[in-house]
């Protein structure tokens, strides 16, 4: 926690992007979170992430729900609109902001308690319509606010800051997602801003929802010996498939890569997805293999982080409702209502 | 690169930026952030120690700090750190009783200081507390040497100078004014234990091309004219003055020339305005007080009839750099310029001279008439005899005099207790947290935004009439404080544990100028190249770590740390810490540690 305001003070070779903006432009308030909370570490590859892709900050909309992971947008892009709804309720309030204007950029900020204890049911319908997002989840498996109490995420025989063993099974929001149709799936950690910015780069150019499972150690209740969500455990068992770049049309492609290591993915907009093989021989193209290698890693204890699925020909909610282009808010009364004359030939044809 | 060596004071000691360029190594964040607590007396003693003169030097130093000032690189201007001294020298309260006193007993060693000046007196001064009668020998009838007779009242008045020469004499220092040295083999005839010569760089360059001999009676050399105007035997000059030279003496020479009633004084010079020697400050007031400085132009002939001058013929020339950068200025084949005036004033430079030394007494010189040195000590080859000042290795600055005088001063005190001179005793060093609380630090960590602060001065139609009126008008307290708070506090350093890091970013992600980066490591260019915000400036250190848990790790690029202690707030395990590093050099009778 630190009460000071960071001062405006900028090195004369602050880096700018094409838009003018440095990097300080993309952030927020002060965070009041806890020092060293890994929550600020995604804060910060968010404004990384927007200011590498460009981003006019008002044109981006940050929804949230309650909980220490909801108020981080708080922290990030002071310039956004903003909402901070019920807890729980983040994806139903910004379905309908997603449906009322599709021009905007739609970032859904949630924690595992949000999202896998009271939210679930509202998570799982916004990943099976289709909601045109970046869905991004702490997740550090405790209830912060309340001190530190197993959230559903927690895996089954961790212990918590008392001692205490969970004994109930974990939610995997990630294998949820995959069953549940989200058309690009990333697990990552906030001590990895390597892995992270570009993940989050790639969803934020993703058409469809997009869901990052980025685990963020609580450094006050969930960072010790016998916790599976400690900086130390997760870097331990990282266990990532892929290494993500985001190259935007305009970028020039410099980096060679040996033949059969990389793979590229073309998304709709025409970012391309360089993806940079690991150890494993893996396919992220195929769902149902992504799930499997989820769940037989899971089971020997490790971590899978990386881009674990993208669907780069999904659609959205507004293609499968075939809505106009224009966003719904702008569509005024003299297009939305036909006149009385319209409605006595409809009448008319009904009689 | 290897990890940074912490405890080597040097390192922190460079990371004070202003500290590191000051001769006499004052410790300056310290004495700024007194300043800012109202506390002015005790400022004052922390510059009394290191400086010898603050009242002076906060008027007239031609402070080498201010353009090492790290906030001139991360924001706009450096910190006011020489008027700021000024201040601790205006508020403070009466310092009489924070002065050390000399003993009663004296040790019975007898040390002779040839001249008044700046380095005679921090001689006397380090060596009568610890009990050595100390005689000072000078023509003038008063101490204070080349701040006296060259610097023009309107810049330094009589009465600072008084005051700070005083508290040195005041400590029973033998005074033998009114006497010009001309021997020093005489001199060594007499019973000193040691003789210290701090008598400047007297003489003047003359500009010697035709007509120079003819006119002279309207050719003055600038040090001896400014010494006559400062003893008031020369009280006015004529109405069209043109002074020759791009130094700070030229402009003391041409602001002097117009307040004795020089209407169209000109400063011209042979180099461009860049190049000169001038501190910008200096070239700045000049040109506020209505004197063009003319560049690119050489004196070819002084034009006279019959011995009266009526003008300088100048030859345009234009700078050319060889293969090697090295300059020469070519004639650019224009016509020469005749430039109209009365009276001229050389001011081209300075010289040493030692016509009162003997060539066979055994101290050597070198081929440009300075004396053999040793570099640390200032010992010359005639081992009683010791050089400080502009004596020693030519003209610079008066910071540079006293840094002289304490190195002298510790020398001739290890000489007279028969010690080996080139065991210097090292600096006192401490280093330590300013943690109060959580989000307490004993600084004040808030980065001021304020632009730099002008020093009020008299209007230009009283001061222009007045050559004894002061021009400046020093802050006053509230300027003061608000010039103090820009200060970074460069000097609480960030210090870092690699045990108790678990590399969370936090300290990465709070940086408001981003100059942390956790990293693997490599060789220094490329490292520079790989931090966050790359670091090309290599005069400024990276501060690498030990390799942490995950096999990076941290480097901080100094150049651009804000100090603000925000990374120390942020740290969930206090791995980074804000701990004050103060540095005071060693002062003669200080023992170096028994190793």
């Amino acid at each position: 926690m630190t009460y000071l305001v960071k001062p405006n003070i900028l090195r004369p070779d602050t880096p700018r992007n094409t838009l003018g903006y440095t990097r300080r432009d993309y952030e927020g308030a002060i965070s009041t979170l806890c020092a060293g909370c890994g929550h600020d570490s995604i804060s910060a590859a968010v404004v990384q992430a927007c200011f590498d892709l460009d981003i006019e900050p008002h044109r981006v909309a940050k929804l949230s729900g309650i909980g220490c992971s909801s108020k981080t947008p708080d922290y990030f892009l002071g310039a956004s609109h903003g909402f901070n709804t019920t807890h729980g309720r983040m994806p139903s309030v910004l379905t309908g902001a997603a449906l009322a204007n599709r021009d905007l950029i739609y970032m859904g900020i949630s924690g595992d308690g949000d999202s896998a204890s009271i939210g679930i049911g509202q998570f799982a319908h916004a990943m099976r319509r289709g909601v045109n997002m970046t869905y991004i989840v702490e997740n550090n498996g405790v209830y912060g606010l309340t001190k530190g109490q197993f959230s559903a995420t927690a895996d089954k025989g961790s212990k918590s800051k008392r001692g205490v063993v969970n004994s109930d099974t974990p939610i995997d929001l990630v294998a949820l997602a995959l069953q549940l149709g989200a058309s690009y799936v990333a697990r990552s950690f906030s001590g990895d801003k390597e892995q992270l910015i570009p993940l989050i780069k790639g969803a934020l150019r993703h058409r469809g929802p997009a869901f990052i499972d980025v685990v963020s150690p609580c450094v006050t209740f969930n960072n010790h010996a016998g916790s599976t969500k400690s900086y130390d455990y997760v870097r331990e068992h990282n266990d990532a498939v892929n290494r993500l770049d985001v190259i935007l049309p305009r970028d020039q492609i410099n980096a060679s890569y040996e033949p059969g290591s990389l793979r590229r993915i073309v998304q709709h907009d025409g970012s391309i997805l360089h993806l940079r093989k690991l150890a494993t021989d893996y396919d992220p193209s195929e769902r149902v293999g992504a799930m499997n290698h989820l769940q037989e890693r899971h089971a020997l204890g490790e971590i899978v982080t990386g881009l674990l699925y993208v669907d780069s020909a999904a659609e959205d909610m507004h293609r499968n409702l075939n809505t106009v282009e224009r966003p719904l808010n702008q569509l005024g009364d003299a297009y939305l209502c036909p006149g009385s004359k319209a409605l006595h030939a409809l009448n008319a044809s009904l009689r | 690169m290897k990890s940074t060596n912490i405890g080597a004071h040097e390192y922190f000691h460079k990371v004070v930026d202003c500290q590191w360029a000051c001769p006499a190594h004052t410790p300056v964040p310290e004495y700024i952030r007194l300043i800012s607590a109202g506390h002015y007396s005790e400022a004052y003693m922390i510059n009394w120690r290191s400086n010898v003169f603050p009242g002076i030097l906060g008027r007239v130093c031609d402070r080498p700090c201010e353009p090492a000032c790290r906030r001139g690189r991360v924001d706009k201007e450096p910190v006011a750190i020489c008027r700021l001294k000024r201040v601790c020298a205006d508020l403070k309260d009466e310092v009489q009783d924070l002065l050390p006193r000399a003993p009663e007993k004296k040790n019975g060693k007898r040390i002779a200081c040839i001249g008044a000046g700046p380095a005679s007196l921090t001689v006397a001064r380090d060596l009568a507390v610890l009990g050595y009668h100390v005689t000072v020998f000078d023509n003038g009838s008063s101490p204070g040497g080349m701040m006296r007779s060259q610097i023009p009242k309107f810049r330094l008045p009589d009465e600072v100078i008084d005051e700070e020469c005083g508290y040195i004499i005041d400590l029973g220092v033998e005074t033998r004014y009114n006497q010009w040295v001309t021997s020093l083999r005489e001199v060594l005839a007499e019973d000193w234990d040691a003789v210290f010569v701090g008598t400047g760089a007297p003489r003047g360059r003359d500009a010697d091309v035709p007509g120079r001999q003819e006119a002279a009676a309207h050719i003055h050399i600038g040090i001896e004219w400014l010494a006559n105007v400062a003893f008031g035997h020369t009280e006015k000059i004529s109405k069209r003055v043109i002074v020759l030279g791009g130094g700070n003496t030229a402009m003391d020479c041409c602001r002097s020339a117009r307040r004795m009633g020089g209407d169209d004084v000109k400063v011209v010079v042979r180099s461009g305005f860049d190049e000169m020697k001038a501190s910008p400050w200096e070239k700045e007031e000049a040109i506020h007080e209505g004197i063009p400085i003319l560049n690119m132009l050489v004196p070819k002939e002084f034009v006279h009839e019959n011995g009266k001058l009526t003008g300088v013929f100048f030859e345009k020339v234009r700078a050319e750099y060889d293969a090697k950068g090295r300059r020469s200025l070519v004639p650019t084949g224009e016509p020469n310029v005749l430039m109209e005036c009365d009276e001229v004033l050389v001011a081209i430079g300075q010289e040493n001279s030692f016509p009162w030394i003997e060539k066979d007494i055994g101290l050597e010189f070198n081929k440009w008439g300075l004396p053999v040195l040793d570099q640390k000590t200032l010992q010359s080859t005639l081992p009683k005899v010791f050089f400080g000042g502009d004596s020693a290795f030519g003209p610079k600055n008066i910071i540079t005099a006293a840094a002289h005088g304490h190195e002298a001063a510790i020398s001739i005190d290890l000489f007279c207790r028969g010690r080996n001179l080139q065991d210097r005793p090292p600096p006192m060093v401490n280093l330590v947290s300013q943690k109060m609380g959580i989000h307490e630090w004993s600084y004040d960590n808030q980065i001021s935004e304020e632009e730099r602060k002008k020093v009020p001065v008299k209007s230009l139609e009283k001061t222009l009439k007045d050559i004894k009126l002061e021009l400046e008008l020093g802050f006053d307290p509230f300027m003061a404080c608000a010039e103090a708070e820009r200060c970074l506090n460069c000097d609480i350093e960030t210090v870092f544990t690699v045990k108790t890091c678990i590399e969370c970013d936090a300290c990465v992600d709070i940086c408001p100028t981003e100059c942390i980066t956790f990293t693997s490591n490599g060789e220094e260019d490329d490292l520079r190249g790989r931090l966050k915000a790359p670091a090309p400036d290599k005069s400024q250190d990276l501060y690498v770590s030990d390799v942490l848990k995950t096999g990076r790790v941290m480097v901080k690029d100094e150049n651009i740390c804000l100090h603000c202690g925000m990374c120390a707030e942020r740290c969930p395990t206090g791995a980074w810490d804000m701990q004050k590093f103060f540095l005071q050099m060693a002062e003669a009778g200080t023992e170096a540690p028994r190793t």
